[in-house]
């Protein structure tokens, strides 16, 4: 019997204390017309030595292919102590740290990773995050809306290039509370800033500024923040958590500073693990700290003036307010901030700021390698981490040759984006190489028919 | 035991070098007003400082793996290894979410085979696997209930019944939905009050959140009259899957009258708490609100396509599945623990799911018996325990001025970890207990002597009891000032120290 310890005298003294006769006598309040004997529709159970077979057998029909594909989840090189770590039983096994005291392990981490992802986000605090990016996305525009001082609106101005998935999760989370999301009109791969006159004099809660945006490309953050923060509004940072290492961070925007930045955690640590489980970040300044939802971790002291951790401001949270509470969430994603505090512990400022140029540069290389063949154009500069480029021919047929071929050539942007034309979104980390970027180069010339020299 | 903050270990220039491309490559093309002047306030350790650190950080948690977890409505069975290495696998761990679906066709088999297993535990017809934590599952249970009713041009029932008794997730997650809550109370003897539910039904109703066996440990006997009224009032019934393991094999939600059902996998299907999450929510549901589902949800093409994708599995989203309640993540849910799910589901089969709710059930009604039979109060003597029991300590409180709290705490120094506290809200000083089935007879006997020792302490020194906890990291905490002085970075406790010059210590 997997994973029951019961011998046959355990279970019949068991059963002798209770009083009853057999395990199905237990079951004697379940009204008779509802029992069921079984259940046909699972199959038999297997040894571990069956399921490893089987599962096995099936991990291998998955394709591998070299990466060229980011669009929101990104393949970097996770430091093999990561998860080694991050999986032993103690991290694993344990539950939200309810009990303060027996839970300092997973306190002080989650204490540190609020303290790295409000000092990359350059905030002042940190939840100890959220399901994903998209939710963080939807989640950060709720607390904008509760937060937003002077507006009586309840929509977010969201710019076009925003991540279309996000953007589509938001409305999903959102409609049921009459949030609406308002699309800022975009051209050249960023938002259009004359666009910005057409709304003078309407009513929005907040702005949301995508870091890069979903193309690769900058938007004008300063400008933005500071129109924004002048009609009222709050701004919302959507941001490549890679990125923020190189990059000003939100809370140096404009004049000001973002007052909420969200995002993706993937990037921190995370495998792409076929899409998930991830984590999504949320951080915003000192004053908005009350209407953030999720679990926040807080420093204090025990009977004896010993420091230690526990979680706090939980009146904020369903457990206690019910049906008034910020969000429904219980859950942070515990086990993925694991991994992602020990990732940044690893890497550092300086070590991730490499990651982060390393990445930059690839995909500079591959912009010039495939913009190379001719007929390629990149029509948007300048870019980070991730670029558009336009083919001469529909963007499908051309991936499935690649992906055929053994390369995952990067986003069709054809759907989301129809005015980009044959668009295609590429990708190139830190962990592609000169070679990688060849062989792409290569097997594109081949679908587009065109020559290479060797 | 204490283990200073990773910020506070570093020097400056310390790094893991080997972790990290070994040059840092020009940026000379980006706008030089948007490149961060002062770097990130991040560690300066090398990799066994980190290695260490965490290690010892770890080693301050009570977890399955080192301690009895009898926490209750949160079903901390066993984690099997073989889950987690499993679905770490390199061929579903390197694959990235956007791949196409032919090369995938391995992982998404093993996510179609999970979503008929679903369908065979809860009676439902449809399944979506994308909801992220059973919040999320009830988010999208009650979007469906909604949409179904806006859809036959009803949408004026805004109203969620929930008893008193019902996680806060509940009445939370209808406020995110649009809708108004109403509460109804228990009876004395667990039941639902049936005849307050009768008059708040109407044409306002959209429908019931019910967790069955519920959050008192006991399984609603006249669940039937429950959907009758319900269904009779044109009301929707949602089940919150928490306490699955109860019932498992024994019972189908879809019998009881059920539309909707949200299960947490990290419970019932033993996939890993995490310290929090992740978790999964995965949603099932009767014919009529299959079409409501979340997207994406896996299919398989059958003989109406061209025969060379016969049997292939796909993903079905927007274009097949017009009339969703949409997407609830950024690609498709959490597919790891998906993952782990089903490796657990295989390793068990149908057989030993029933014996999962069979011995779950004879553990819990086995300490229940125990600790009433040494002088403790169970809250609903006359109730068969389900998978999880309520003990009152009211009385030893009024005698003793030790609390629930305090029983909480002294556990913990004799290397158990404490129930649920104070949850459910309606019993007084409660502690809710689930010991689940992967714990063996002499564990619950030496969690009965604990109790019995501490309730026996209470009544000779009840000072030395609410000193406890005396042997974990840290003793209680103050959580008064954690929420007055907030403290929550390392950075706000050095707030003169410019960023970047952050290791001086």
């Amino acid at each position: 019997m997997p994973f029951i310890p019961h011998t046959a005298d355990d279970t019949s003294a068991m059963l002798d204390a209770i009083g009853v006769r057999t395990i199905d006598d237990l079951f004697d309040e379940i009204p008779a017309a509802l029992r069921v004997d079984g259940l046909p529709g699972v199959p038999a159970g297997l040894s571990e030595a069956a399921i490893t077979r089987l599962m096995r057998e099936r991990a291998a029909r998955n394709v591998p292919s070299i990466c060229f594909l980011g669009a929101g989840a990104y393949e970097h090189h996770i430091p093999a102590a990561v998860w080694e770590i991050a999986t032993r039983g103690e991290f694993y096994s344990a539950y939200t740290p309810y009990q303060a005291e027996a839970s300092q392990g997973t306190l002080q981490l989650i204490y540190e990773y609020q303290s790295m992802l409000a000092g990359l986000t350059g905030l002042d605090v940190s939840n100890a995050s959220l399901y994903d990016g998209a939710t963080a996305f939807a989640e950060a525009c709720l607390m904008a809306v509760r937060s937003a001082r002077g507006a009586r609106s309840r929509r977010v101005l969201v710019p076009r290039y925003v991540n279309p998935v996000w953007r589509k999760v938001a409305r999903a989370l959102l409609a049921g509370q009459n949030v609406e999301l308002v699309e800022l009109a975009a051209s050249t791969g960023r938002t259009d800033l004359a666009a910005l006159g057409a709304l003078e004099g309407q009513d929005f809660a907040a702005l949301c500024i995508p870091y890069p945006n979903f193309l690769g490309g900058f938007e004008p953050v300063d400008e933005l923040t500071d129109w924004a923060h002048a009609r009222g509004m709050l701004v919302i940072a959507a941001c490549n958590p890679t990125a923020l290492a190189l990059l000003k961070p939100p809370g140096e925007w404009g004049t000001k500073g973002a007052d909420i930045a969200c995002g993706e955690g993937q990037p921190l640590g995370i495998p792409l693990g076929s899409g998930g489980p991830y984590f999504g970040f949320l951080a915003c300044r000192q004053a908005l700290v009350r209407q953030m939802p999720g679990r926040i971790v807080g420093g204090t002291v025990d009977v004896e003036g010993r420091p230690g951790f526990t979680l706090t401001l939980q009146a904020r949270e369903q457990h206690i307010r019910r049906s008034k509470a910020t969000s429904n969430i219980c859950t942070n994603q515990g086990l993925m901030v694991t991994a992602a505090t020990i990732y940044l512990s690893l890497l550092g400022s300086e070590g991730l700021r490499r990651v982060a140029a390393q990445c930059h540069a690839n995909t500079r290389s591959l912009v010039g390698a495939l913009t190379g063949l001719g007929g390629i154009s990149a029509p948007f500069a300048p870019y980070f981490h991730e670029a558009v480029l336009t083919l001469p021919r529909p963007v499908a047929p051309v991936l499935g040759k690649l992906a055929a071929a053994g390369i995952l050539g990067g986003y069709d942007l054809s759907a989301d984006f129809p005015e980009l034309g044959h668009g295609l979104l590429v990708c190139a980390t830190e962990l592609r190489t000169a070679e990688d970027i060849d062989a792409y180069r290569r097997a594109l010339a081949g679908v587009l028919g065109v020559a290479v020299a060797a | 035991m204490r283990e200073p903050l990773i910020f506070d270990q570093g020097r400056p220039g310390r790094r893991a070098p080997s972790q990290a491309p070994g040059v840092a490559a020009p940026t000379d093309d980006l706008p030089a007003a948007l490149i961060r002047r002062t770097p990130p306030p991040l560690p300066e350790v090398s990799e066994l400082q980190v290695v260490r650190h965490f290690t010892r950080l770890s080693q301050l948690n009570f977890s399955i793996d080192t301690h009895f977890y009898p926490l209750g409505s949160c079903t901390m069975k066993y984690n099997p290894r073989a889950s987690n290495k499993l679905a770490m696998l390199p061929g579903f761990l390197d694959r990235h979410p956007l791949e196409p679906e032919g090369h995938a066709q391995g992982f998404l088999e093993c996510l179609f085979e999970l979503q008929e297993m679903l369908k065979a535990v809860t009676g439902m017809s449809g399944v979506s696997l994308t909801p992220m934590a059973g919040a999320q599952g009830e988010f999208a249970g009650v979007a469906m209930i909604r949409a179904y009713h806006v859809a036959r041009g009803d949408a004026g029932r805004t109203q969620i019944i929930v008893p008193d008794a019902a996680h806060g997730t509940n009445p939370a997650t209808a406020t995110m939905c649009g809708c108004d809550v109403v509460e109804i109370p228990t009876g004395p003897d667990g039941d639902v009050d049936v005849d307050a539910l009768r008059k708040v039904v109407g044409p306002q109703t959209a429908g019931i959140m019910l967790t069955n066996p519920s959050t008192l440990g006991a399984f609603e006997r006249r669940i039937a009259e429950i959907a009758a009224v319900v269904h009779g009032a044109g009301g929707l019934l949602y089940y919150d899957g928490a306490n699955l393991n109860a019932i498992l094999g024994r019972a189908l939600p879809a019998a009881m009258g059920f539309d909707v059902v949200h299960i947490n996998l990290h419970k019932t299907f033993s996939t890993p708490h995490g310290g929090g999450g992740p978790g999964a929510g995965i949603v099932a549901v009767t014919d009529r609100l299959e079409p409501f589902l979340p997207i994406p949800i896996v299919g398989r093409r059958d003989g109406q396509h061209d025969g060379q994708h016969d049997g292939q599995y796909c993903w079905l989203a927007e274009k097949d599945r017009p009339r969703s309640i949409g997407r609830l993540s950024g690609f498709m849910g959490n597919a790891g623990i998906l993952l782990r799910a089903y490796v657990y589901m295989r390793l068990l089969g149908g057989e030993g799911m029933r014996r999962v709710s069979g011995f779950a059930t004879l553990n819990a009604n086995y300490l229940m018996k125990r600790l009433a039979a040494a002088g403790f109060t169970p809250a609903y003597p006359q109730r068969r325990a389900s998978h999880e029991f309520i003990i009152t300590l009211k009385d030893i409180t009024r005698e003793t001025g030790v609390t629930a709290m305090d029983f909480a705490k002294a556990l913990l120094d004799k290397g158990f970890h404490a129930p649920t506290t104070y949850f459910p809200l309606l019993v007084p000083e409660c502690l809710l207990i689930e010991p689940t089935e992967s714990e063996a007879r002499q564990d619950l006997d030496g969690f009965a002597q604990a109790l019995i020792d501490i309730r026996d302490l209470a009544l000779r020194d009840p000072a030395e009891v609410k000193r406890a906890p005396l042997t974990t990291p840290v003793r209680r905490l103050d959580d008064v000032r954690a929420a007055k002085q907030l403290d929550l970075t390392w950075q706000s406790r050095h707030p003169a120290r410019p960023a970047g010059s952050h290791n001086q210590e």
